[in-house]
């Protein structure tokens, strides 16, 4: 997994509500067997005014009207939204997708549970900021062009020109991994002393879920 | 001290606790489909692991496969790679698998429970947000990512944070008219599509006793569109005799000593939620949703609701973009909708349950002159057998619907089966979102009652006054 410490990059605001994983990557994209090459394919069905295929030789027609087609936005590493973001799918492709894009935290009032997870586990900050705090945010990113944030993992803080403008908390776990760059399955194989004792104990309490299994089909 | 179904679930599953209450928690069973998997294998492969427990694993191809000429196979390249991933995969790490022309292959969360590989008790997972289906039978269930499909297929375990709890009461009888759909809908529409984050919900009542496991499946199923994690109902008599004799089910002295287990899987009567809603079903009209998100929900004898009227300003805007999208005006009457193509399946609503209720509509009758496709997916091979063997398809067919093979099909349009762009589908599946059944296409989600009359009559319709 990608590190994450602290990143300062340019904003790009998205002003839409309940965002969900169809809108960030349709699922024609889905098909791919790899982990790679869904960048191009972020937010495709609003990016572009023609329809894309996965593995589609001839070249798309950007959207000039959306917010990531604009040029003051090229190079942004901070997607700025609405409440609610990553809803629908559990599809991984969507932070995927964001990643190779070149996103690296999406700040926002709210997330999907499925997809915050899914970012996490991915080196994609999501940071929870109140309603409020968002709401001046997007005017300030209209306002001035150029205009970035710096996300501090260690503080939890988010700082405009080095002036915190807000908190936000993760889970001291997930923390860890992300400011380590380690994944979930060497953590628990660490542990896997611990797995077969479950296994253990469960089989004597409920012998029916290790039994069935070995299909009667 | 009183329980939750969640906390008893949760707890019984928990490996070890950290110090933030991180915990790692043990997975009964994983269903895994070509989707979401093949990513997951290769992280195995790259790292040269092997499964912890293949039995605990199932997998089936449902998302990308063709639903009319199986004898053909897959011919769109992409969509057979993936299969073909599959395949190699399960073979290669000895993970059961329905192949597309088993009579067992269908939706994920249709087989599972039809074969009892879903279980009261148990924790089980899938890389697919519908997986809160599975909760229907008093188990945890819930979608996950790749990573985390990679995690169970290799450790059998998450690294997961407690949710809260929440209940959803739904008492009364329901009127006729009104079915499980409808009370998902409305439970969405109440709750908003973020109303569940961070929940898990447990759904209890009158209303909810008398649905069959068909109806409860439907409810869990969509409890993920009110944001919910997991969607759960209690174990009692109607979830045993469903269970009983199934193929992956215990039997013999194993079966009596599971059941007497199960019976323990249900709140404690003074267990306390984070949270309670009570909903009262007696009055409840059938449910059409008008816009992009599954909240966006109004009954057949309403009418499409005014942006200006909505006072916040997100809110508006989100209502005016998702009224454009769907060609819709405000103050149109539901039943004024006329509608292109009329979709049957999806793991919502692709059951034998789903299948009489949407026949029974349309016997004799016929689907109307500008309506381009009425479309029944049946939600696995069983599901299409036992169908057939009761005439429905024949019923189906008369009123000039297609009869397909069983998949994912219209709801997620990854096959061939999509909507063209601005068509307007009456359609039984979970997700209204732009594009989902096909780029520019435009869906209202219905109860297959609703989506069958609607395919008579053209638009929507009152199915208690006009049918
Ligand atoms: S039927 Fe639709 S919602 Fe259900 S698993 Fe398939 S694509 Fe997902």
């Amino acid at each position: 997994m990608q590190r994450f410490e602290r990143e300062t990059g340019l904003v790009v605001p998205l002003d839409r509500l309940n965002v969900d994983t169809d809108a960030i990557i349709p699922k024609q994209f889905l098909k791919a067997v790899a982990r790679t090459g869904f960048g191009a394919n972020l937010f495709d069905n609003w990016r572009y005014l023609d329809h894309g295929e996965p593995g589609q030789e001839t070249p798309r027609t950007p959207n000039p009207d959306f917010v990531l087609n604009k040029p003051r936005y090229q190079g942004a590493s901070i997607l700025l939204t609405r409440a609610n973001f990553g809803c629908g799918s559990s599809r991984e492709h969507a932070p995927w997708a964001l990643l190779e894009y070149g996103i690296r935290a999406i700040v926002a009032p709210s997330f999907a549970d499925i997809f915050y997870n899914n970012s996490l586990k991915n080196g994609l900050l999501p940071v929870v900021l109140p309603e409020a705090v968002i709401d001046t945010l997007f005017a300030a990113v209209e306002a001035t062009v150029g205009y970035a944030l710096t996300i501090d993992l260690r503080s939890e803080q988010v700082f405009a020109n080095d002036t915190p403008i807000g908190t936000f908390t993760i889970d001291p776990f997930r923390k860890e991994c992300l400011l380590e760059g380690l994944d979930d399955i060497g953590w628990t194989l660490a542990h896997e002393a611990d797995i077969r004792r479950y296994e253990e104990r469960r089989r004597r309490e409920a012998p029916w879920l290790f039994a069935q299994a070995e299909g009667r089909s | 001290m009183a329980k939750t179904l969640y906390e008893k679930l949760w707890d019984s599953h928990v490996v070890r606790e950290l110090a933030d209450g991180t915990c790692l928690l043990y997975i009964d069973r994983q269903l895994v489909h070509e989707v979401t998997s093949p990513q997951a294998f290769a992280g195995l492969r790259a790292r040269a692991r092997t499964l912890w427990r293949q039995d605990a694993n199932l997998a089936v191809a449902d998302h990308n496969v063709p639903t009319q000429d199986r004898a053909l196979g897959i011919t769109d390249t992409t969509s057979r790679l993936q299969v073909e991933a599959l395949e190699k995969n399960c073979r290669d790490f000895h993970v059961p698998l329905f192949a597309m022309n088993d009579i067992r292959q269908g939706i994920v969360h249709v087989m599972g429970p039809e074969q009892g590989a879903t279980l009261p008790g148990m924790t089980i997972v899938c890389g697919d947000s519908h997986t809160s289906t599975h909760g229907a039978f008093g188990a945890l269930a819930y979608g996950i990512g790749t990573s985390e499909v990679e995690q169970v297929l290799a450790t059998q375990c998450l690294l997961q944070k407690r949710s809260r709890t929440m209940r959803v009461r739904l008492e009364g009888t329901l009127p006729t008219g009104a079915g499980a759909k409808d009370m998902a809908l409305a439970v969405i529409g109440k709750l908003g599509t973020a109303g569940g984050t961070g929940h898990a919900i447990e759904f209890a009542g009158s209303a909810v006793r008398n649905l069959s496991m068909e109806g409860r499946m439907t409810l869990c199923n969509m409890a993920i569109e009110a944001g919910a994690r997991a969607g759960m109902v209690a174990v009692d008599d109607t979830t045993i005799r469903y269970l009983e004799g199934r193929p992956f089910a215990p039997s013999g002295a194993l079966w009596e000593q599971a059941v007497c287990a199960w019976r323990d899987c249900v709140s404690d009567t003074d267990a306390v939620f984070d949270s309670e809603w009570q909903i009262d079903v007696s009055a409840l009209s059938p449910q059409v949703t008008y816009g992009t998100s599954p909240e966006m929900v109004v009954a057949v004898d309403g009418r499409v609701p005014d942006p200006a009227a909505e006072r916040d300003g997100a809110r508006r805007e989100a209502l005016a973009s998702a009224l454009t999208y769907m060609g819709l005006h405000p103050g149109t009457a539901i039943t004024d909708i006329a509608i292109d193509v009329v979709f049957i399946g999806s793991c919502t609503n692709a059951r034998l349950e789903d299948l009489r209720a949407a026949a029974g509509m349309i016997r004799g009758r016929r689907i109307a002159a500008h309506v381009r496709r009425a479309l029944v997916v049946p939600g696995s091979g069983l599901v299409k057998r036992a169908a057939e063997a009761e005439g429905l398809d024949r019923i189906f067919k008369e009123a000039g619907f297609e009869w397909r093979e069983p998949g994912c099909s219209m709801c997620l349009a990854m096959n061939a089966d999509r909507l063209e762009s601005g068509e307007r589908c009456a359609s039984t599946s979970n997700r209204n979102f732009e594009g989902r059944q096909g780029q520019g296409g435009r869906t209202h989600l219905v109860s297959p009652q609703m989506a069958a009359a609607a395919a008579i009559a053209g638009h929507f319709v009152d199915i208690r006054r006009d049918f």
